[in-house]
């Protein structure tokens, strides 16, 4: 029948077979209307302990974890790098493992440099899933993407999605990019050569640096945010400059299909890569996500608490999980 | 491990295959009338189709809430509200079980608070189920009372929980099953009780 979910970590969507990115994304449909209930709370996780573990400052992905958790009654607490141990000196696996000798069920992790939580998930028994590990991957970003496209359009094979701005620093984009072209989505990547990753060529997509030819045949455009804060060297004369030739405003929008979606991860800035009127008007879906955000955390933090529980149970006696039931 | 090894050798010298032993307890008429004879006795205990909803729980419950809603349709021309309930992430034995059972969704769109809800399901065996399905239900709103249809009550309770409305009784034991078949889901209406394949 249907793929079940074997997987102790979700570290990134490059790992992932089509067959299990859609069984998130169903189960992640499913988790929705929880959130438009009165109550908004089922007793799944009663008991299990989910730590959010940030070392780089995060908002909003924060604060849609912690919901998805408490919305499955787990108990929740948060670290976050600065203020903690790690300011100290310690190491990163230490953390870990004083993290493990707490007792708690799943790790939600996000880290400066790319492939810590790959790292920690090799040493450690809690399930880790990868909240954003430095410009490598971003899995559950991209999996409520995913879910919003599949929603508004009815699919993914076959549609066009186009990332413009920085896609080198991005792990949006990354993950976007294994996970769209592993469900059959054309993927443009559009933006300054300074900002286009070299090995564009070889995860399977287009490149492009001119806007108005792509936004005229995509379906759905998501718009990155310029992050000054991984650029230590200027890769663009200037963020006017920038604004004019990779930003979307109105006059630009009139070349793009009537159904165009237009997507961001947050936090927009302004008059850069969005203008007012097309951040609010009628083809932004940039809240949609932010709700999916929710479904799509819980969905994948039920799939993991199973795997979770099995091996532990494993640990005291691997016969007596299959006999009686 | 052990158990499978006895049982090969064991059932060859009895000379019975395991799956083909299906006893009909309930054919499409039976199942017809007691589904009928239910329809009537919920629109008599509650006095008319005016204040109660149907609730279904996935996956045959539903559609037998969905039988119900269109029988009573006919003999009230009445639509009562009808609502599909997946209790999966409410069990009480997710701990225990493999991989996580898929998730289908609740779908309730109408307001429980006042309401007498008529709790639908195929089977009614351990009641765990059906303890499940009455904590789903509350986190909806509070129904003026909550009853339980069931096309089959199997017996071996495990908690407190009876059905108001019961299709038929049949004695099994516990190496036994009961399998509904309807044809929405299953190309023909019957139940069977069988031994226990797993």
């Amino acid at each position: 029948m249907s793929t079940a979910w074997t997987r102790k970590d979700l570290l990134g969507l490059r790992d992932l077979t089509r067959e299990e990115i859609e069984l998130i994304l169903k189960t992640a449909e499913s988790f929705k209307e929880i959130s438009t209930r009165p109550i908004k709370k089922v007793p799944t996780l009663r008991g299990r302990t989910v730590v959010n573990f940030f070392f780089e400052p995060s908002t909003r992905t924060r604060a849609s974890f912690e919901i998805a958790e408490k919305r499955l009654s787990a108990d929740t607490l948060n670290f976050s790098g600065s203020g903690s141990s790690v300011e100290k000196g310690e190491t990163l696996l230490d953390t870990g493992k004083n993290i493990e000798a707490l007792k708690v069920d799943l790790v939600v992790m996000r880290h400066p440099a790319s492939g810590a939580p790959h790292r920690l998930a090799r040493h450690i028994k809690p399930g880790i899933i990868n909240a954003g590990d430095g410009t490598n991957e971003h899995p559950t970003q991209a999996l409520l993407d995913m879910l919003t496209l599949k929603e508004k359009k009815g699919r993914i094979e076959g549609l066009h999605v186009a990332f413009v701005g920085d896609i080198l620093h991005s792990r949006v984009a990354r993950s976007n990019i294994w996970g769209l072209t592993k469900l059959g989505a054309k993927v443009t990547i559009c933006g300054p050569r300074t900002l286009l990753p070299v090995e564009a060529q070889t995860l399977g997509v287009n490149v492009s640096t001119n806007l108005d030819e792509v936004i005229h045949d995509a379906d759905a455009v998501t718009l990155l945010r310029i992050q000054l804060e991984r650029q230590q060297e200027p890769f663009f004369p200037s963020v006017r400059e920038y604004a004019k030739t990779f930003g979307i405003n109105q006059e630009r929008l009139k070349r793009a299909k009537k159904d165009l979606l237009i997507m961001h991860p947050g936090p927009i800035n302004r008059g850069v890569e969005l203008s007012d009127e097309v951040a609010n008007g009628p083809h932004s879906v940039i809240l949609d996500q932010v709700t999916n955000g929710i479904a799509v955390r819980m969905a994948v933090l039920y799939l993991l608490s199973g795997v979770i529980r099995k091996e532990k149970n494993e640990d005291v006696d691997p016969v007596a999980q299959y006999s009686g039931h | 491990m052990k158990l499978g090894v006895s049982r090969a050798i064991f059932l060859p010298r009895i000379g019975r295959p395991m799956s083909a032993e299906e006893k009909k307890v309930l054919d499409q008429e039976g199942m017809d009338r007691a589904l009928v004879r239910i329809a009537h006795e919920i629109l008599e205990r509650n006095k008319g189709a005016e204040h109660f909803a149907l609730v279904g729980i996935r996956t045959r419950g539903a559609l037998l809430a969905k039988r119900f809603q269109s029988i009573i349709q006919e003999i009230e021309h009445q639509t009562i509200p009808l609502g599909v309930l997946d209790i999966t992430l409410y069990r009480d034995d997710l701990t225990e079980i493999g991989a996580q059972p898929q998730v289908h969704g609740t779908e309730i769109d109408f307001d429980l608070n006042g309401k007498i809800v008529v709790l639908v399901d195929d089977v009614l065996f351990t009641g765990r189920t059906i303890r499940c399905a009455l904590d789903a239900i509350i986190d909806y709103g509070r129904p003026k009372s909550i009853q339980l249809a069931a096309l089959i009550d199997r017996g071996h309770r495990e908690l407190p929980i009876r059905a108001d409305y019961v299709g038929k009784n049949i004695p099994t034991s516990a190496g036994e099953e009961v399998v509904v078949r309807l044809t929405e889901s299953d190309n023909r209406d019957e139940v069977v009780v069988r031994r226990k394949t797993a």
